[in-house]
C-alpha cells in the first residue's frame, strides 16, 4: 500500500502510521504505480546525482558561452573571485548553481530537477551539502527521493512548468525540493522538513517567468543561484524551530492560485518583465523568430 | 492529469539543455511521431504554436524536434548538431510559427510527416519537465503521455469494439491505465488509445492486426528506451 502524493499532510500521516522514513512511500509509489524495481530507482538517483556533479564540473572548467552572448562563464568567475562576500561555502554554492545552469543554457547534459530551467539548484544544494557535512551517498540519495515526493505534490497542486505557473513553479519548486532535502539529510523532523518547504515557497511566491528573448539564460541563471541560497536559508530557519505559520499544503495552494492568475506574458512567453525592458527587447531583436503567422477565426476553429 | 507522474520526471530526465519543455519534451514528441509513422520521416513540416512560436529557435526546439524525428534520445549529445544529421539521413524539413492558436496548449507543436507512401499528422503538447501529451493523431483526439506502454488501434466504429479489445488486453495481463476513444463520424473509423502498465506480446499484436474491422495497430513501449 502506498499514497498518491496529493498532500504533505497525507504523506506525514502515512509515515507516522507506518513508522517509516519519509523517502519510503516515494520509493513504494514508484514501485507500485510505475512498475519499477527498487534497484532501478536507486540506480536512477545515483546516475542523476552523478550527472549533476558532472554538470557542475563542466560549468567550472569548460568554456560556457551562449550564442546570444548572455551566458559568459559566470560560474567560473564567481568560483574564482578573490572577494568572498559571506563565506567560502556560500561562494561555492552560488558558483555551482550558476555553473550547472550555464551548462544547461549551452545545450549541455543536465538533470531536469524538476525542470531544466531550474537544473542548477539541486546540484549546487546537494553537492555543497555533501561537501560541508561529509554525508554518505545513501543519505544524499534518500534526500533526493524526498525531494522527488515534494515535487510530485507541487506538480499536482500548482504546476512545475514556467508556462503554467511562472518562475515560482520552476526555481520555486527546485528550491523547495532542495530545502526539504537539506533538512532531511541533516536529520530534521518531518515537520521541520515540510516547514522548510513551506517557507521556501513563501520566499519564491509570485516570481514571474520573464526570460530575455525567451532563452533559458537570463534571469534564469541568477535565479538558480538565489534559489539555492533560499533553500539554505529556509532550511536554517526551519531546522532551528522557526515556523512558517502557514502550513505547507496551504503554501502550495497559494502558489497554484498565484500561478493561475498570472498573466500569460509572465509565463515563459517573453512578453513581459525583464524580457520587455529596452535591453531585453534589443537582445530579442537579435535572436528571436520574427516571422510568425497569425490565424484568423476560421483557422482557429480547425485547430480545435 | 489522471495518471500520476513518475519520480523519474521530478528528478530527471537526464537531458540536453536548455529547456525541458522546449528540448526534452519536444524530442520525446518527435520520438512518438517516429513510431506512429513507422520510421524516420523523409519530409516534415513542423508548426510551433503560441509560446513555442516565438522562442523555438532560441531554445533550440528546432534542433530538438529534428533530433526527435531522427529518433535521438533526450540525453543524446548530438541534439545540438541535429540539422547536420538530418542532412546526412535525407530528412527534409521546414518550420512554421503560429502565434495565436488560443484553443491549443501554450507549448504545442504540430508535425506533418511523410515516409514513402505514408503521411501522418501528430499534435503534441510539452507540459514541462519533459512530460508530454500527444493531443491528436491524424485528427483523432488521442491524449496519451507515452510514458507508459501505449497501444493505438484504428478500428471500424462498431458495437463492442472497446469491450473486445479490453478483453484481449486482460488476457495478456495488461492493466489499462487510461483510455481515450474518438471517432470522426458514426460507423466510420475510431481511434483507440490505450495506456497500459505493462507490455503486450507480439503475438497479441499480430492477432489484433488480423481482425478485419481493425485497420491499424501501433504499439509504443516506453518512449525513452
Amino acid at each position: 500500500m502506498t499514497i498518491q502524493f496529493d498532500s504533505f499532510q497525507e504523506w506525514a500521516q502515512f509515515c507516522q502510521k507506518q513508522a517509516c522514513k519519509l523517502y519510503e512511500p516515494v520509493l513504494r509509489y514508484e514501485i507500485e504505480l510505475r512498475n519499477r524495481t527498487e534497484e532501478e530507482i536507486w540506480a536512477h538517483m545515483r546516475k542523476a546525482y552523478q550527472v549533476m556533479c558532472e554538470a557542475i564540473e563542466t560549468g567550472l572548467t569548460e568554456d560556457m558561452r551562449s550564442r546570444s552572448g548572455m551566458i559568459d562563464n559566470g560560474g567560473k568567475k564567481v568560483y574564482n573571485s578573490p572577494i568572498t562576500v559571506l563565506s567560502p561555502e556560500f561562494q561555492k554554492l552560488v558558483a555551482r548553481a550558476v555553473a550547472a545552469k550555464e551548462v544547461n543554457s549551452c545545450m549541455g547534459r543536465i538533470v531536469a530537477a524538476p525542470t531544466a530551467g531550474a537544473s542548477g539548484i539541486m546540484p549546487a544544494v546537494l553537492h555543497t551539502l555533501q561537501e560541508i557535512h561529509r554525508l554518505p551517498e545513501q543519505v544524499i540519495l534518500e534526500s533526493m527521493l524526498v525531494a522527488a515526493g515534494i515535487a510530485l505534490i507541487i506538480e499536482k497542486k500548482a504546476g512545475i512548468a514556467g508556462a503554467v505557473g511562472g518562475c515560482q513553479a520552476e526555481t520555486g519548486t527546485a528550491a523547495a525540493m532542495g530545502a526539504g532535502a537539506i533538512v532531511y539529510a541533516l536529520g530534521g523532523s518531518t515537520e521541520q522538513i515540510f516547514n522548510a518547504v513551506g517557507i521556501t515557497i513563501q520566499c519564491m511566491l509570485g516570481l514571474v517567468c520573464d526570460p530575455i528573448a525567451g532563452l533559458v539564460e537570463m534571469p534564469c541563471v541568477v535565479r538558480n543561484a538565489s534559489a539555492a541560497a533560499i533553500a539554505y536559508s529556509s532550511a536554517q530557519l526551519s531546522i532551528a524551530g522557526m515556523s512558517g505559520v502557514v502550513p505547507v499544503d496551504e503554501c502550495v495552494m497559494a502558489m497554484g492560485e498565484v500561478g493561475q492568475s498570472m498573466e500569460s506574458r509572465y509565463k515563459e512567453t517573453a512578453q513581459g518583465g525583464l524580457a520587455t525592458t529596452p535591453t531585453g527587447l534589443a537582445i530579442a531583436q537579435k535572436v528571436l523568430v520574427q516571422d510568425i503567422e497569425i490565424l484568423d477565426d476560421e483557422e482557429q476553429q480547425e485547430n480545435q | 492529469m489522471s495518471e500520476g507522474s513518475s519520480i523519474f520526471d521530478m528528478i530527471g530526465p537526464v537531458m540536453i539543455g536548455p529547456s525541458s519543455s522546449h528540448t526534452a519534451g519536444v524530442v520525446r514528441i518527435g520520438r512518438v511521431a517516429v513510431r506512429l509513422l513507422g520510421g524516420i520521416p523523409e519530409e516534415a513540416t513542423i508548426t510551433f504554436f503560441n509560446s513555442f512560436a516565438r522562442t523555438y529557435e532560441g531554445h533550440g526546439s528546432d534542433r530538438a524536434i529534428i533530433a526527435g524525428l531522427l529518433d535521438f534520445k533526450t540525453d543524446d549529445k548530438r541534439i545540438k548538431e541535429s540539422f547536420e544529421y538530418a542532412k546526412q539521413q535525407g530528412l527534409k524539413y521546414r518550420f512554421r510559427a503560429v502565434g495565436n492558436a488560443s484553443t491549443l496548449h501554450p507549448n504545442t507543436v504540430k508535425l506533418e510527416l511523410r515516409r514513402g507512401e505514408r503521411s501522418i499528422e501528430v499534435v503534441g503538447e510539452s507540459r514541462g519537465g519533459g512530460l508530454i501529451n500527444i493531443a491528436s493523431y491524424n485528427g483523432f483526439r488521442a491524449n496519451f503521455s507515452a510514458s507508459l506502454h501505449t497501444l493505438i488501434v484504428m478500428a471500424q466504429d462498431t458495437k463492442g469494439a472497446i469491450a473486445f479489445l479490453a478483453d484481449i488486453l486482460a488476457h495478456d495481463d495488461c492493466n489499462i491505465a487510461t483510455l481515450s476513444v474518438s471517432r470522426k463520424a458514426k460507423n466510420e473509423l475510431a481511434c483507440h488509445c490505450y495506456e497500459m502498465d505493462s507490455g503486450i506480446r507480439p503475438i497479441t499484436l499480430e492477432y489484433m492486426k488480423s481482425i478485419p474491422w481493425i485497420k491499424e495497430v501501433i504499439y509504443i513501449p516506453d518512449i525513452d528506451l
